[in-house]
């Protein structure tokens, strides 16, 4: 059964897109994970031009986090001065990657930018993951526990623009969040992800947030990234496919249920050690194709006229 | 008329004629029409077939040209550098057809020379793809990149790589089946035919076809043009909506 993509101009088949929305959504419930960074490039391998893929996943992760935040925000797990700041610098960070997605475009290096983008982040976050996952398992199996530090004091605490946030019990400066917001909402608006998978780390890690604040947090401000690329995208350069974006969120919601009561049968440790070899298999096919010798060193573009 | 037993078709055809060409006060040696003048790209749409049929009075040999809209083209080449393939040299071809196919009752290599195989742009090979306006390249460039688009359209089955056949049933009628594939792009069409008699063409045809989106489809692609800042809000909007059914649905669940 096949339908016709309007924006991205192709017929697709309605269960090869159910399907894949299904198995990311699986995922995402597994790990608890947006998974925007592996429905870009699946989209992308089953013919869908790039920036269409982008525009129109930003517009699927919308969907995702308005449901995955309801039940954060029930067991009053969002932060959401801290989610404000973090807005703050997305909402100016995905602008700007709006804008740069249109001017790399022209120039036609957007593939390039969003392949490298890809490699690199997928690259760093799944070997960094596997890393420390690897430890974990290794030190459940001897038995030792194990403290970490509970809190940091680095040059990072001497910035200005001190600020409190209760809920996370946090006293830091507010360029902290912000810049993060920017960096997150810049790669959301090129890469069509919403980013967690680098917020909820720098959160952690670098904001010192208490861990149960931060999916709710990362996915409450991730709505609103996400929705302003969606808008950009839209506006600018009219990549958001509706029709697509509602199968993917289809079978997303309903791969996501199935995938959360899977999540609850693996070990923390486990699910991380999985999800990072998942993201290094992304990461090595996207490197594959960039370093590979093309089928066809031309390639056609077609510049909109205005 | 040769024939005692025309088809009632031919008949028709004819008669069509007559009131398609008032103009022409001579008899036509070639007359042709499409099974359809408009193709609606609906939901379903994963390609289609459109009949060309007509007639020729006296000996010859018939081909058809059909061109989509002329469009801008930017061909880009990758290279090598560090080891990753990018994009690096490009050249801009302007007024390139965004759709080509040709059909032909024999190679129209064997009855056309090559000066009129160029002038009806006969064959993808022959099309008139020149270079737009500023663009830095030396003459060999241009015929890489030029066999590159070719190339790549055809890939994409956009310019059909191989010419097709135009049968004849019996002496006059002839027919010929063009395929426009699912991603077919849309606009006004033109379908030629050329009646071909010793390398000249004695008469021609030419016949509009519309290549157009119907239905919901069409009004989403033309909405997300002409109103694209309504077009987001409204993106947004129903994914928030899709967003909060989906957490009530499997609440209850």
């Amino acid at each position: 059964m096949y339908v016709y993509l309007p924006i991205a101009e192709m017929s697709v088949n309605v269960i090869l897109i159910l399907g894949m929305g299904w198995v990311v959504g699986f995922l995402s419930g597994v790990f608890g994970v947006g998974g925007g960074f592996l429905m870009t490039p699946l989209l992308i391998f089953i013919g869908i031009p790039p920036a269409v893929a982008v525009g129109t996943q930003a517009n699927q992760i919308v969907a995702a986090s308005v449901s995955g935040v309801i039940a954060h925000w029930r067991r009053k797990n969002v932060d959401l001065k801290m989610g404000m700041v973090l807005l703050a610098g997305g909402i100016f960070g995905s602008t700007v990657g709006v804008w740069l997605f249109s001017l790399l475009q022209n120039l036609g290096q957007i593939d390039l930018i969003i392949s490298l983008l890809y490699v690199i982040l997928l690259g760093t976050v799944g070997l960094l993951m596997l890393q420390e996952s690897v430890r974990a398992i290794l030190r459940r199996r001897r038995g030792v526990a194990q403290r970490g530090r509970l809190h940091e004091h680095n040059w990072l605490h001497g910035l200005p623009l001190k600020m409190r946030f209760r809920r996370s019990k946090l006293y830091i400066s507010a360029l902290l969040p912000f810049v993060l917001g920017v960096i997150v909402g810049i790669l959301s608006a090129i890469m069509g992800v919403g980013g967690s998978f680098i917020m909820m780390p720098a959160m952690i890690y670098l904001l010192g947030m208490p861990t149960a604040m931060v999916v709710g947090t990362s996915l409450f401000q991730v709505i609103f990234v996400t929705a302003n690329v969606t808008f950009l995208q839209a506006y600018q350069n009219q990549t958001v496919d509706l029709f697509l974006a509602l199968l993917l969120v289809v079978g997303g919601v309903v791969g996501a249920q199935f995938g959360s009561r899977f999540g609850t049968y693996l070990r923390g440790e486990q699910l991380r050690a999985l999800l990072a070899l998942m993201v290094l298999l992304v990461c090595g096919k996207l490197l594959f194709d960039l370093v590979a010798t093309p089928g066809d060193f031309y390639s056609l573009q077609y510049p909109v006229l205005r | 008329m040769t024939r005692t037993s025309a088809p009632s078709g031919f008949l028709a055809l004819l008669f069509l004629a007559l009131l398609v060409l008032p103009e022409r006060a001579r008899a036509q040696d070639l007359v042709a029409d499409l099974s359809e003048h408009l193709v609606a790209i609906t939901a379903g749409f994963t390609g289609t077939d459109v009949l060309l049929f007509g007639a020729i009075e006296g000996p010859g040999d018939v081909v058809v040209v059909v061109t989509g809209p002329a469009h801008d083209v930017i061909v880009r080449r990758k290279d090598k550098l560090l080891g990753i393939w990018l994009n690096a040299k490009s050249i801009r071809f302007s007024g390139a057809p965004s759709y080509y196919a040709v059909a032909s009752s024999r190679p129209p290599g064997t009855f056309l020379s090559d000066a009129i195989l160029g002038r009806l742009e006969v064959g993808a090979n022959n099309l008139r793809l020149i270079p737009a306006e500023g663009q830095k390249a030396t003459a060999e460039e241009i015929a890489t990149f030029r066999a590159a688009l070719i190339r790549r359209k055809q890939a994409r089955g956009l310019y059909q790589d191989s010419i097709g056949d135009v049968n004849f049933i019996g002496r006059t009628l002839f027919r010929t089946r063009l395929y426009l594939p699912a991603n077919v792009p849309t606009g006004a069409y033109i379908v030629t035919a050329y009646l071909i008699r010793d390398n000249d063409v004695v008469s021609a045809q030419t016949t509009p076809l519309l290549i157009s989106k119907i239905g919901i489809g069409a009004d989403a692609y033309e909405f997300a043009y002409d109103h694209s800042a309504a077009y987001g809000v409204i993106a947004v909007i129903i994914a928030v909506m899709a967003g909060w059914l989906a957490s009530v649905i499997f609440r209850k669940s």
